[in-house]
């Protein structure tokens, strides 16, 4: 971290904008992406991740804000003189020429020799694996094929930067995994900075050192896989990074290292001990993989009384199993708790085996329970950083 | 599959007959009229026995400066169509927008009138006491009037204008399926805007390029009313020569032989062309 904020970013943006007409494409985004690091962009549809990355790499102009590369300002450079290389969301091979020529393509643009051309475009096209598929024209390859031309053609230019967006989106679960893996090793072979759109939070998590997840236009949240998977900070990133059951309501008490929280059911659940304090409205987010299900005595009859054990403090929901689903790796079960509220639980361990109906108790570490920032409306949060705009 | 066989055959009736009534069937026509000899009041005579003679007068060198002039016009008018119609079919294109429709549509708004009608229109435009000598003596440009009708200027310019929409169509078609992201592509991989016309957008627009060549310098080379009221009546062009041995000089037979060397020349140049090109750009 120390290290990182006194080097000086690979890539810097300040206030980015982008307005499409009516659209406000990218709202104001600032981001400092190190060197040498897989970054990525995550977000929904729409979000303004292609966007931003085109304006990284000179093919869209900001509306207003700046593009700094190893601390130049490139905003006003054209893209063929930035020292990035983009691999685009279809590919964007060019049919008319083949394999080895579209690899060439950028090398030819900046004079090389024909020996030059020739070894690097060997050592690109050895690179993604793709040797001997010189002379083949694009629209005779596969899908996975064509994404490794692509990638070889970016990065024969030897570019600071690599800029992808969703190369994987096309391709089936299978080659997307085996090519992720792929885009790893390369990052680690070549060593540059990679950016990365996706809008599969998976493949950011598994190929990251950080993700920015963006809404809007905006970046909600910064960070590492582990801390925004660990540490959401409002509702939207928690629900958009991995699976989360996320609780409705209101602290009533709060101790050192606990509280007990009242949901919008009446049912009483352990919250953390970092809460607001007793009587302010609250959001909880909780894991499915840090609950735990307890089998009550009393089979399948339906739970009653609501609320937890009052005796000990020992808040805790009950509720019924109402669905399960095998995921291999362990199995998942949906409980619906006397109050009507819909939890998902994921059981890791083969021991906790229960059926549709059975009575369970859901238990969890107070600690494990994550007290969310309120999410503001994309609308205010963009209203609220033009007003931080005009101030500064 | 013989079924399948005869419901393909079907399939291609109506294109094959067409064919054949419009096209097979005249030329067959025009070539035995041209083995014929000229009769003294128009039509021609086959009783008197069928020669290649109207043939070998066609190639006499005196028709040389006719056919030079013809191609003359078509090469001009070819390139001076292109060099107009491409940026026109490209911006439609790329900032057409939602109107690029009505734009296609204005293109072919000159179809609406007659051929012969908007020539004449160009003569009243470039003649001495015309509509542009009027403007450019008015606004003191000019003094004298430029003589601008009856030159080959004037036959050019009347061929470029009355085959534009034939040009911007098949290249609209071509530059429209040009995917922008491969644009975007070359321009990430160190083209200037210039490079990347001329390695991308340029050889992925071949195609149109040569469809819109053809469909000019084709008609451009059968065109007999634009040289006639344009080209005044010292100008000759094989497609006139051709007119006047018909409605003319009443000589049928030496007419037809010249017709069918013009067709037999157009299409095996379209076809030779064609494949030299394919071979060249496109595989
Ligand atoms: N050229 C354009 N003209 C007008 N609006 C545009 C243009 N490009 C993008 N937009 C709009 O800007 C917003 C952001 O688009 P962008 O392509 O950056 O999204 P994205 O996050 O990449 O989405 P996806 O995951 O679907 O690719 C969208 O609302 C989109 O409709
Ligand atoms: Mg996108």
């Amino acid at each position: 971290m120390e290290a990182a904020t006194n080097a000086v970013p690979e890539i810097r943006l300040r206030d980015l904008t982008k307005q499409f007409r009516e659209v406000l494409a990218v709202d104001h985004v600032n981001l400092e992406i190190r060197t040498g690091e897989f970054f990525s962009l995550l977000g929904p549809s729409g979000c303004g991740k292609t966007t931003t990355l085109r304006m990284m790499g000179g093919l869209e102009a900001p509306t207003s804000g700046t593009v700094e590369i190893r601390g130049n300002d490139v905003t006003r450079q054209p893209p063929e003189r930035r020292p990035v290389n983009t691999v685009f969301q279809n590919y964007a091979l060019f049919p008319h020429l083949n394999v080895f020529e579209n690899v060439a393509f950028g090398l030819r643009r900046r004079h090389e020799t024909k020996d030059e051309i020739r070894r690097r475009v060997g050592d690109a096209l050895a690179l993604v694996r793709l040797t001997g598929l010189d002379t083949r024209s694009p629209d005779r390859l596969s899908g996975g094929q064509q994404q490794r031309v692509a990638l070889a053609r970016a990065l024969v230019c030897q570019p600071m930067v690599l800029l992808l967006d969703e190369p994987l989106g096309a391709l089936d679960l299978k080659l997307r995994k085996q090519l992720q893996v792929e885009l790893k090793r390369i990052q680690r072979e070549v060593g540059i900075t990679f950016v990365y759109v996706t809008h599969d939070q998976e493949e950011a998590l598994t190929l990251s050192d950080r993700i920015a997840v963006m809404r809007a236009g905006q970046v909600e949240q910064l960070g590492s896989p582990e801390e925004l998977y660990d540490r959401p900070r409002n509702r939207f990133v928690a629900g958009f990074i991995g699976t989360t059951n996320i609780l409705d309501g209101e602290v009533v008490s709060v101790s050192q290292d606990r509280s007990v929280v009242r949901l919008g059911t009446g049912e009483l659940c352990p919250g953390p001990g970092r809460a607001p304090a007793a009587g302010q409205p609250v959001e909880l987010a909780i894991r499915p993989e840090a609950i735990e299900l307890r089998a009550m005595p009393g089979g399948a009859e339906r739970a009653s009384s609501l609320g937890g054990s009052p005796d000990g403090g020992a808040s805790a929901l009950r509720g019924n199993i109402e669905q399960s689903a095998y995921l291999g790796t362990g199995i998942s079960y949906i409980v619906r708790t006397v109050g009507g509220q819909l939890v998902t639980v994921l059981c890791t361990r083969p021991a906790d085996r229960f059926d549709t109906g059975d009575l369970v108790e859901l238990a969890w570490e107070p600690a494990s329970a994550l007290v969310l920032a309120p999410t503001d409306e994309p609308g205010q949060a963009a209203a609220q950083s033009k007003t931080d705009a005009q101030e500064a | 599959m013989m079924r399948g066989r005869l419901r393909e055959g079907a399939l291609l009736f109506p294109g094959i007959s067409w064919l054949f009534v419009f096209f097979a069937a005249p030329l067959a026509i025009i070539f035995v009229v041209s083995l014929g000899q000229r009769d003294a009041y128009g039509g021609a005579v086959l009783d008197k026995g069928l020669s290649f003679a109207n043939y070998l007068r066609a190639l006499e060198p005196s028709f040389l400066p006719t056919v030079a002039n013809s191609l003359k016009y078509a090469t001009a008018t070819t390139l001076l169509a292109i060099g107009i119609s491409y940026p026109i079919a490209y911006w439609i294109s790329r900032h057409g927008g939602r109107r690029k429709g009505l734009l296609l549509i204005l293109v072919m708004l000159p179809f609406w009138t007659s051929w012969v009608i908007r020539t004449y229109a160009w003569m009243i435009i470039l003649r001495d006491n015309g509509v542009l000598n009027g403007v450019l003596q008015a606004t003191g440009i000019t003094h004298d009037p430029l003589i601008l009708l009856n030159t080959d200027f004037a036959v050019v310019l009347g061929m470029t204008y009355g085959f534009l929409p034939f040009s911007i169509l098949p290249l609209y078609v071509s530059i429209d399926r040009v995917d922008v992201s491969v644009v975007a592509a070359a321009r990430d991989l160190y083209s200037s805007p210039g490079q990347a016309f001329r390695h991308v957008t340029l050889p992925l627009t071949m195609p149109g390029v040569i469809a819109a060549s053809l469909l000019t310098f084709i008609p451009a080379i059968g065109d007999f009313v634009t040289p006639d009221i344009l080209g005044g009546a010292q100008t000759t062009t094989i497609a006139k020569v051709i007119q006047s041995l018909f409605l003319s000089a009443r000589d049928w037979p030496f007419g037809a032989a010249l017709g069918f060397l013009l067709i037999l020349a157009t299409v095996i140049g379209t076809v030779s062309t064609l494949r030299i090109l394919r071979a060249e750009v496109i595989g």
